[in-house]
């Protein structure tokens, strides 16, 4: 089988990692998940950095479980960039085939190229404090690249950016990773970079994957909270019959969808409707009453968090916001049309 | 600190006696030093002899240190083994040990009857006491682990993922630590090492012990200052004066890394 096909397994203290990932020659794999999650752990233990307790790591058919780092064809480029400081840009990446066994001369030379591809080739006797983060982040990757490996890593490749540098890098990225030959695995917490970069996303929570699937899949249909608050959806689970979801402990969301069985509603925050009085005439399938409990301005938006039949989020405009005379205890009714619902099996 | 406010006289009294308490013995060295006679007391054969055997020992013992004291460092700081503890509390101990106890010490194990002397002797005829080897062996002793605790302290606060960023790019723990660590804590070495060689210049009671008091052998600096001071206390003076001036110029040459106040 080729691509990589591993169970990672690394238990430290009471936390436990145990996440099974497989990827295709090609593939970008993004793991997803909130800080402490476990991402950075499966990444060292990929690399070889922090031993398997248990588990399997096969890349291409090899086995690497018990491989020492320096003799896997892995290649890293770490959330700072560990570029060696004393070395300069052309040497930090002429390092790896040095390492491999290839003469200073040929190691140069392979380097200069890398730098080139990367369009670096005016800074590579820069030492990494004169580059700007995004030059930084072409070299730590030209770096991991010189190795030839086989698997690719990347640790939140763009987190030491700023938002401007980082829109631009990511694009680069992105196609720097869709010319990648191998597999290549990022980790990182913020979505945006996840869908853009990643061909797949596998969401990590506590040490366990908890969603796996494309990004358009996990945006429309995400199974836990935490996805559902990345992605900005309201999110409940409960028991579907027809056209119906009986929400755990809530009320009976109608939705278009037919089925029956365990299920997930979700809807945007944008599809709420929110009253001050119980609307007399509603085409609205959907009728709760609520309590405000909370307000905050999301750009030219506000957003309610509303508590009461259902704990939901209703984004308004400021406007409306202002004609309901919405503030923290306020009694309304939220609406929500069984269209803008979405309801899939669990 | 406060700025604008006196400090208290209980503090600032003490404070200004430690201060003359330091300084005031250099200055009298330097009050009496018979500066009309110096040039004749300086050019003595056998002042030149204790100093250039005096710089060739420390280096030597520097040198020793450097080559032992460095991965020692390296395998306190970074390789986690049982007993580490212990191990750095017996490498510290010469740092707090009476150097004479160290001389004694030294004795036994390589004097010609010593623990492993005694081998040296019969199997290679190696002879350590009362030796210039031996001077440099009871320097290194005593020198070593200031290198060595100056060293790891630079290492710990050296950020190990980069010796991890070098193992993914294929480079051994060895090949890490040459290419990578090594450069990056140069500038710890560099000060451990004058730290040590400092040490080493200035040692007196492990040397008498261990490699005795012979001239142009094993008679370093401090041992003529102190017979110099039993017959002529000029040249005892003369001598002193110079050791001064190279500690002076050692701190002089360390100022950036220990005197501005971080």
């Amino acid at each position: 089988m080729t691509g990589l096909d591993a169970r990672l397994v690394v238990d430290r203290g009471a936390f436990r990692l145990d996440v099974t990932l497989t990827a295709a020659p090609g593939e970008v794999v993004a793991l997803l998940g909130p800080n402490g999650a476990g991402k950075t752990t499966a990444l060292r233990a990929l690399a070889g950095l922090t031993p398997l307790t248990e588990g399997r790591l096969l890349l291409d058919g090899e086995v690497l479980d018990r491989m020492p780092a320096e003799k896997r064809p892995v290649g890293v480029v770490f959330q700072d960039y560990l570029l060696f400081p004393h070395l300069s840009a052309l040497d930090n990446v002429a390092f790896g085939p040095r390492c491999r066994g290839a003469s200073k001369a040929e190691a140069r030379t392979q380097a200069a190229l890398w730098l080139e591809r990367m369009g670096l080739s005016a800074h590579a006797a820069a030492r990494p404090r004169r580059l700007s983060g995004g030059q930084a982040q072409r070299v730590a990757l030209a770096r991991a690249l010189a190795t030839r490996p086989r698997l690719l890593l990347l640790d939140e490749p763009l987190a030491a950016l700023d938002a401007r540098t980082r829109l631009a890098v990511r694009a680069e990225l992105r196609r720097r990773l869709a010319d990648f030959e191998a597999v290549a695995v990022l980790v990182t917490h913020d979505p945006l970079d996840a869908m853009v970069l990643a061909d797949r996303l596998v969401v990590v929570e506590e040490g366990r994957v908890v969603q796996e699937g494309t990004p358009s899949d996990i945006a429309r249909r995400p199974r836990t909270d935490y996805i559902a608050d990345l992605v900005g959806l309201n999110l409940y689970r409960g028991q579907a019959e027809g056209h119906t979801v009986r929400v755990t402990d809530g009320p009976v969301i109608t939705t278009v969808e037919d089925f029956t069985g365990d299920a997930f509603v979700a809807f945007p925050p944008v599809a709420v409707t929110v009253h001050r009085t119980r609307p007399a005439d509603t085409s609205a399938r959907n009728l709760w009453r609520c309590e405000v409990a909370g307000l905050e301005t999301h750009a030219d938006r506000i957003r309610a968090d509303l508590t009461g039949d259902l704990r939901l989020t209703a984004d308004l405009t400021a406007a409306a916001a202002a004609d309901l005379d919405l503030r923290p205890g306020a009694e309304v009714w939220a609406t929500v049309k069984a269209t803008q619902t979405h309801a899939y099996p669990a | 600190m406060i700025k604008g406010s006196r400090a208290p006289l209980p503090l600032l009294v003490p404070a200004l006696i430690g201060l003359v308490f330091l300084v005031l013995p250099l200055i009298a060295l330097l009050v009496r030093t018979p500066w009309a006679r110096l040039p004749e007391l300086l050019t003595g054969a056998e002042v030149w002899q204790a100093l250039r055997l005096s710089l060739v020992c420390a280096t030597a013992a520097t040198a020793v240190s450097l080559v032992i004291g460095v991965p020692l460092a390296w395998l306190l700081a970074r390789v986690e083994f049982p007993g580490r503890g212990l191990v750095r509390a017996l490498v510290t101990l010469p740092l707090v040990l009476p150097p004479v106890v160290g001389g004694v010490a030294l004795l036994m194990a390589l004097g010609r009857n010593g623990v492993v002397g005694r081998y040296l002797d019969d199997w290679f005829g190696v002879t350590l006491p009362f030796t210039t080897a031996g001077v440099v062996v009871a320097e290194a002793f005593v020198a070593m682990p200031f290198l060595v605790i100056s060293v790891e302290g630079t290492l710990r606060a050296a950020d190990p993922r980069f010796e991890e960023a070098a193992a993914t790019l294929g480079a051994s723990r060895f090949t890490a630590f040459r290419r990578v660590t090594l450069p990056l804590i140069a500038p710890g070495i560099a000060a451990g090492a004058v730290l040590a060689w400092a040490r080493a210049l200035g040692e007196f009671g492990a040397t008498i012990t261990f490699a005795g008091n012979f001239p142009g052998r094993t008679q370093t600096m401090p041992l003529a200052v102190y017979l110099a001071l039993q017959s002529d206390p000029d040249a005892a003076i003369a001598l002193s004066l110079v050791l001064l001036t190279v500690s002076v110029a050692v701190l002089a040459g360390l100022r950036d890394r220990w005197m501005t106040a971080s």
